[in-house]
C-alpha cells in the first residue's frame, strides 16, 4: 500500500531526497572539496530522471488534493529533461563562479526547490496545493536569481522579480478567494459541478488568470521578463524560459478546461486577444535588442504568444499539440541560451555585435546557435517547425483563420530577428572576433543532446503519437 | 460569525484593504514602503477567506486553512524580499526604487 502511494508521488519524494542528501553531505565537505557535489548532483538528478521516464499510474492523494495521471507524470518527465540539460550547463558557471567563494550545492538546492514546486503545482487537484506549488516555485528562483551577490544587476532582476512574483501571486490569491466565496469549495472536482456564473465568480476567475499569466509573462504582465532575464545568472534565465513558463502553461491549460469550463465564451475571447497582443509586443520588442539575453527574453516572450494559439482550441488536441510544443521548445530554447552561456562564459561578451566572425574561430558553438534560432523561427525539418505546424493547425480547426493568418505575420517578423545573430556570426567579419575557446565536458554532452533533439524530435513521429494516446484525461 | 455586522460590511473592508495595497504598491518609491502594501495585499485575502467559511460555508474549514497558509507563506515571501533588499541596500547604498534603474528598455 505505501508502495502505491510513494508511486504516485515518486517524482516529488525523490526529489525531496535527493535535496536533502545534497544538503547533508554539504555539511561534511570542507570548503576547498565543495566541488565534489556537482558529480553527486547530477548522478542523483540522473536517477529521478531515469525514474521519472516510467510510465505513470493515475490516482489520487490526500483527498484529490493531488491528482496524478500518465499525461502529468509525463509532463514531469520533460521537466526533469530541461532541468537536467540546465545543469549540465550550469557546470562551468559553478565551477568558475561559485567554488572559490565556497558555494556549490545551494544552486542544486535553489533549482530542485523550485522544481518541486512546479511539480507540486501541475499535479494540484485543488487551489491551495496550486498556490503553494505556485509560491515554493517562485521563492527560490528569487534566491537564485540574487545569487551573483558580487554583481549589482544579478541583486536588480531578483527585487524586480521577487516584488512583481509577490503582488501577482496576491492578485490570483483575491481572485481564488472570490471562487472560493461563490463555489463554496476549493477542490477544482467540486467547482466543476457548479453551474450558475455569478459576476463576482468571473471577476475572481480574471484575477486568478492574471496571477498564471504572469508566469507565462504575457503581455500586460511581461515587464518584468527583459529585466529579469538579463540580469540574472544566464542558466537562471534558461531556467526561467523554459521551465517555469512550460509548467505554467500546462496548468493554465488544466484550469481552463476542467474546473472553468463553463466560462470557455469568456476565456476564448481573452485569450485572443492576449494572443494577439502577446506576439506582436513580443517580436517588435525583440527587433530592437542588441544584448542577446534580451533578446531571448522578448521572443520567449512572443513564444508564449504563439503557445496560446494552440490553448485557445480548448480540446483534447489542444492538450497535445501544446505539451509537444513546450516539449520541442525546451530543446530549442535551451540550446540557444545555452550558446549564448557559453560564449559568454569564456569571453564575457553579450552582444550581438561581438559575434562578429564568430563562425571562423568557433565554428561548432556557432552551428549549435544557429540550429537553435531556427528551430525557434520554425525553418522546416527542424523540430520548431512541426511543433508550430500543429499549434497552428488546432487553431484553425476552431475556426480562428483571422488569428493563424496574425500568427503567420509574426513568424515572418520573427524570421527576421532570428537570423540577425545568425548573419552576426556566419557572415559579418570583425576585426577582434571572439577568440577560439574550447568549453568542458559537461557542456560538450548537454548541447549534443539538444541538437539531436532538435533534429529529430520533429522527424520521429512516435513521440506525438504518444502525448496524443496519454492526453485523453477527459 | 459576528453578531451584527453582515457579510457585505467584510467584504467592503477587505476589498478596500486589498485596494489600497496595490495603490500603495505602485505609488511607493521605497521598497520595504513597497513589502509594507504587499503585506496588506495578502491580509485582506486572509481575512476574505476566513469571513467567507465562517458566513456563507460554516461547518467546513477550507477556507481558515487556506487563511493559515496565507499568513505563514506571507512571513517567507517578506523574509526573502527583505534578504533581497538587504543585497540591493548593500550595492546602492539606499532602498529607493529610484536607485534601481541599471535594466530597462
Amino acid at each position: 500500500m505505501y508502495w502505491d502511494i510513494f508511486h504516485l508521488m515518486r517524482n516529488e519524494i525523490l526529489i525531496i531526497i535527493a535535496i536533502l542528501t545534497v544538503m547533508t553531505v554539504d555539511l561534511f565537505l570542507s570548503k576547498n572539496k565543495k566541488h565534489h557535489v556537482i558529480r553527486l548532483a547530477h548522478l542523483l538528478f540522473a536517477v529521478i530522471l531515469i525514474w521519472s521516464l516510467l510510465p505513470g499510474k493515475t490516482g489520487y492523494l490526500f483527498g484529490h488534493s493531488y491528482l496524478t495521471n500518465p499525461l502529468i507524470n509525463f509532463f514531469k518527465a520533460i521537466m526533469n529533461i530541461g532541468v537536467m540539460l540546465i545543469m549540465l550547463q550550469a557546470v562551468n558557471w559553478i565551477k568558475r563562479d561559485l567554488i572559490p567563494q565556497g558555494f556549490a550545492s545551494e544552486f542544486y538546492i535553489l533549482i530542485w526547490a523550485s522544481l518541486l514546486g512546479l511539480n507540486y503545482m501541475i499535479s494540484s487537484g485543488d487551489f491551495l496545493m496550486f498556490y503553494l506549488g505556485l509560491e515554493l516555485s517562485a521563492l527560490p528562483i528569487a534566491a537564485a536569481v540574487a545569487f551573483e551577490f558580487f554583481r549589482k544587476r544579478s541583486a536588480e532582476a531578483a527585487i524586480k522579480y521577487i516584488m512583481l512574483a509577490a503582488m501577482s501571486s496576491a492578485i490570483m490569491l483575491f481572485g481564488i478567494s472570490l471562487i472560493y466565496a461563490t463555489s463554496g469549495s476549493i477542490y477544482f472536482h467540486d467547482i466543476v459541478n457548479t453551474k450558475e456564473m455569478p459576476l463576482l465568480e468571473l471577476i475572481g476567475f480574471v484575477m486568478m488568470v492574471s496571477g498564471v499569466a504572469f508566469k507565462i509573462s504575457l503581455v500586460p504582465f511581461h515587464f518584468w521578463t527583459a529585466d529579469v532575464y538579463e540580469g540574472a545568472p544566464t542558466v537562471i534565465s534558461n531556467y526561467l524560459s523554459v521551465i517555469s513558463k512550460g509548467a505554467a502553461v500546462f496548468i493554465l491549460m488544466i484550469l481552463l478546461f476542467i474546473p472553468l469550463r463553463r466560462y470557455e465564451q469568456t476565456w476564448t475571447i481573452m485569450l485572443y486577444v492576449l494572443a494577439v497582443l502577446t506576439m506582436f509586443t513580443g517580436n517588435f520588442f525583440a527587433l530592437r535588442q542588441q544584448n542577446m539575453k534580451r533578446f531571448l527574453a522578448y521572443s520567449s516572450v512572443a513564444q508564449a504568444g504563439f503557445i496560446l494559439l494552440g490553448v485557445i482550441g480548448g480540446n483534447v488536441r489542444a492538450l497535445e499539440t501544446v505539451i509537444y510544443f513546450i516539449l520541442i521548445y525546451i530543446f530549442s530554447n535551451v540550446a540557444a541560451f545555452g550558446a549564448v552561456h557559453v560564449i559568454a562564459m569564456h569571453s564575457g561578451k553579450e552582444n550581438m555585435k561581438d559575434y562578429e566572425g564568430l563562425y571562423r574561430t568557433n565554428p561548432l558553438i556557432s552551428l549549435v546557435l544557429m540550429l537553435a534560432l531556427f528551430s525557434l523561427a520554425g525553418i522546416p525539418f527542424l523540430a520548431g517547425f512541426f511543433g508550430k505546424f500543429f499549434l497552428y493547425a488546432t487553431a484553425a480547426e476552431k475556426g480562428y483563420y483571422w488569428l493563424v493568418f496574425i500568427a503567420v505575420i509574426n513568424v515572418t517578423i520573427s524570421l527576421y530577428y532570428y537570423l540577425l545573430p545568425v548573419r552576426a556570426a556566419f557572415l559579418r567579419k570583425s576585426e577582434n572576433p571572439i577568440p577560439h575557446f574550447k568549453s568542458d565536458i559537461y557542456t560538450r554532452i548537454g548541447l549534443v543532446i539538444l541538437v539531436l533533439g532538435i533534429l529529430f524530435l520533429g522527424l520521429y513521429s512516435p513521440v506525438y503519437e504518444y502525448i496524443a494516446e496519454i492526453s485523453k484525461i477527459f | 460569525m459576528i453578531e451584527g455586522i453582515s457579510i457585505q460590511l467584510i467584504l467592503t473592508f477587505t476589498t478596500l484593504l486589498f485596494f489600497i495595497g496595490l495603490y500603495g504598491f505602485l505609488t511607493r518609491t521605497n521598497l520595504i514602503g513597497m513589502l509594507i502594501s504587499l503585506e496588506l495585499m495578502l491580509n485582506s485575502e486572509a481575512v476574505n477567506f476566513v469571513a467567507f467559511n465562517q458566513y456563507l460555508y460554516p461547518g467546513k474549514l477550507q477556507g481558515s486553512i487556506f487563511s493559515l497558509f496565507i499568513i505563514a507563506l506571507a512571513a517567507a515571501e517578506t523574509a526573502l524580499a527583505l534578504a533581497i533588499i538587504l543585497q540591493v541596500f548593500k550595492m546602492t547604498g539606499s532602498t529607493d526604487v529610484k536607485e534601481v534603474k541599471d535594466l530597462k528598455y
